[in-house]
């Protein structure tokens, strides 16, 4: 294609990516540099009900000029990239001259809601997205393996999971795992320990986490997988089985091989998903023993703190985790394409 | 055909007439946003009532308004035209100025409201309320009285219940506490804080003042409280702990008094629970004589951000809905402590009473106080699951609020 023509090809494209990705970002990167104004109190007395009391406001009409000065509010440079909320540098820092073992540190440094956050956002993503892979890639061949008459309908089914909303299929599970729930009830019958709570227990709760998260994602892993089998190449396939391969070598040597770019783009966006898990922890109501570096946002943009520079912070912490995890297969996919060319 | 259509249109319009003659609204739009308690369902219905052909009337009643109602405000002009909200949630909307003062629109269509249900702030009136509110004890009378106990007068006796009743294998987990991570659990330290005599802040400035004996009394309590709970408290706000309470599993709790009035009226609640449903007063602890609870009013305001017609018409709407004469239907009578010209209180009164009698501790407006709220909701967790001491958490708790103070300029 001539470059004038992929120019004008490329051109829409390119405008909604600026000003719907590009945009917005740089927003974001903006607002975590800046804090509020100092708050302007004033003295007064509140009436109410229950009598009188005195009690502080913020004095509106001076917070208007100061905004009306700095719109953008006070430089903070990157001290809330810093503070406890997020890097935490000054309390590691501390942690690390106080503890005496390695165990007291990591458990100093795992009480910091940032450190907290990634410990169960990393070992949710690592964990999750292999399985979800490989559970998509059975489904993959047992729908395959079916008769054409049945086909349609399982595949429906396999796909229900991806198609609940995130948040009514995790409120489903966090009913059937409730101590007076189906799966709760079976635990505590199978165990023969009636005082055993899901809910209670933080690596009960990671598990039930991460069960979640592969039977919602596996689908999408399946129909990729699926559509890549149809297009195995018979013929390679029919010269293994004439040279005696076993079902196994079959899948081992012809199948996976052929299917592993597709592997590659299923991790791709699978690791970007799950790095911004979220609505689990928000329908399992899992705050108290697993968050993320989404939950923090959310949790930060709530209404009675509405602390914009830490959810907006966080956010820029969430992108540049998303780059590092994803610069191994993105600079996979850069060599290959440079081989190719 | 036709004919059957002009009828149609001419008794839309008939009942258009009447709505009008009801509100007396011209026209403008009224947007409401608010929690879903019974008696605000009850609100919310009243003012959605002067909807017509020319008055756009929509209502959002849910457990997250505190999570919407500022965003849903900040816009010109704003998405909600009137936030119910309560003496704690106020303070987010002024903070930001998202709200009117209300002096014209009281002078003008105010009749009826009584001085104490005007809420002035640096002498400006900036809400109405309609409805007070305090956490006070729900319990079980059969089940005590199996075991030969009075109602609780303090948590300590609470306790020492619980225990009685689990060893006679009544029930094995007696207490209910709306303790789940974040607001409430924030909530319950709060009640038990003021109850041990703790101040929130250092006097006169913004720096927490929580990390002290009143604050590791209150989480020791608020531990010694959750081995008589269901293990899954953590994830039980006050809608789940109701829900406990119906099926049979509780016998005490510390139960908001809009919610606790109309507890068993739902559908399917078990005849010995209908019948054994009894409330008192707050409980206090450590010896101490202000209850371990806080005092609430709930109430409206009208959105800054929006037009004099929209603000007129959200005024009138909202106003028609507390007026007194709801108080007529015997079952709203008894959904809150409403705060309405006429108003006498039902026996499920007694608990808001009692906790406003004994002189609660209304719930602090400071500015500031939302922070603390949420770093104590947040930070509590690790404690109450039992992975760190009261006083780390109460450390973290400091940190937590002094790192987010900072941000927003109090410190």
């Amino acid at each position: 294609m001539k470059h004038r023509t992929f120019f004008w090809f490329f051109l829409p494209t390119a405008l909604a990516m600026l000003i719907f990705i590009a945009a917005p970002i740089v927003s974001v990167v903006l607002q975590s540099l800046f804090v509020p104004h100092e708050a302007v109190l004033i003295e007064t007395e509140n009436c109410g009900p229950f009598g009188c009391t005195t009690s502080v406001v913020i004095d509106q009409e001076a917070t208007e000029e100061l905004r009306a000065e700095q719109p953008l509010g006070r430089f903070a440079g990157l001290e809330i990239y810093f503070d406890r909320g997020h890097l935490a540098t000054a309390e590691v820092a501390s942690a690390w001259t106080t503890s005496s073992s390695i165990g007291e540190f990591l458990g100093a440094v795992g009480d910091l809601p940032f450190y907290r956050a990634m410990s169960f956002t990393l070992t949710y993503t690592f964990v999750v997205t292999p399985l979800l892979i490989a559970l998509g890639f059975v489904i993959a061949l047992a729908v395959n393996a079916l008769s054409r008459r049945i086909k349609g309908l399982v595949i429906f089914f396999s796909l229900l999971p991806m198609i609940v909303t995130p948040l009514i299929g995790s409120l489903i599970l966090f009913w059937m795992i409730d101590s007076r729930g189906v799966i709760g009830e079976l635990i505590q019958y199978l165990t023969g320990d009636p005082s055993l709570s899901l809910k209670a227990s933080t690596p009960l709760m990671w598990i039930a986490l991460i069960v979640y998260g592969v039977w919602h994602s596996a689908p999408f892993a399946f129909v990729v997988f699926y559509a890549g089998l149809q297009t195995v190449p018979q013929d390679t396939l029919e010269s293994a089985r004439i040279d005696g391969a076993t079902r196994w070598q079959q899948t081992r040597y012809v199948v996976i091989p052929h299917l592993m770019p597709l592997v590659t783009f299923v991790a791709l966006i699978q690791l970007m998903d799950n790095f911004r898990v979220f609505e689990p922890i928000v329908g399992f109501n899992a705050s108290a023993h697993a968050t993320s570096l989404s939950w923090i946002i959310f949790n930060d943009l709530g209404g009675e703190t509405n602390q914009l520079s830490a959810a907006a912070t966080t956010s820029v912490l969430t992108i540049i985790g998303v780059a590092i995890l994803l610069s191994p297969v993105l600079v996979r996919t850069w060599r290959d394409f440079r081989g190719k060319a | 055909m036709l004919m059957k259509k002009t009828l149609l249109a001419g008794a839309l319009s008939l009942l258009a007439g009447s709505a009008y003659a009801e509100c007396g609204i011209e026209s403008g739009r009224i947007s409401i946003i608010g929690n879903e308690f019974p008696a605000i369902q009850t609100v919310g219905a009243g003012a959605m009532a002067c909807a017509s052909d020319t008055v756009e009337a929509k209502s959002n009643l849910t457990a997250d308004h505190q999570k919407l109602n500022v965003a849903g405000m900040s816009g010109n002009p704003a998405e909600y035209t009137t936030a119910i909200i309560a003496n704690s949630s106020i303070v987010a909307l002024m903070n930001d100025d998202l709200i009117r003062p209300l002096d014209d629109l009281v002078a003008k269509h105010g009749d009826g409201l009584t001085k104490n249900q005007l809420i002035t702030i640096d002498g400006k009136i900036m809400a109405i309320a309609f409805m007070a509110n305090a956490q006070h004890l729900v319990y079980r009378k059969d089940i005590l009285e199996k075991v030969g106990a009075e109602p609780p007068k303090t948590y300590e006796d609470m306790i020492a219940i619980a225990d009685k009743i689990r060893k006679e294998g009544i029930l094995e987990n007696p207490v209910g506490g709306a303790y789940a991570a974040g607001w409430n659990l924030a909530q319950e330290f709060n009640n038990m804080f003021l109850g041990y005599g703790g101040e929130f802040f250092k006097p006169g400035t913004a720096e927490p003042n929580v990390n002290s004996e009143a604050g590791i009394k209150a989480l020791e309590t608020m531990k010694a409280l959750s081995e008589y709970m269901n293990p899954d408290f953590l994830t039980h706000d006050s809608n789940a702990t109701n829900a406990e309470y119906r099926a049979g599993n509780v016998a005490l709790m510390n139960m908001w008094g809009s919610r606790a009035a109309t507890l068993t009226s739902a559908e399917g609640v078990p005849q010995d629970v209908i019948d054994g449903f009894a409330i008192s007063g707050p409980m206090t602890v450590g010896g101490g004589s202000t209850p371990a609870s806080t005092l609430w009013w709930d109430g409206w305001t009208v959105s800054k951000n929006i037009s004099d017609e929209d603000a007129e018409a959200t005024f009138i709407a909202m106003k028609n809905a507390i007026d007194p004469a709801i108080l007529e239907d015997p079952e709203v009578a008894l959904q809150a402590v409403w705060l309405l010209e006429g108003y006498k209180p039902t026996d499920a009164a007694k608990g808001v009473y009692d906790a406003a009698g004994m002189k609660t501790i209304p719930y602090p407006t400071y500015p500031y106080m939302g922070l603390m709220h949420t770093a104590l909701g947040n930070e509590l967790t690790d404690f109450m699951q039992g992975k760190e001491s009261a006083e780390q958490a109460l450390k973290d708790v400091e940190a937590a609020y002094t790192a987010a103070a900072k941000e927003k300029g109090f410190l």
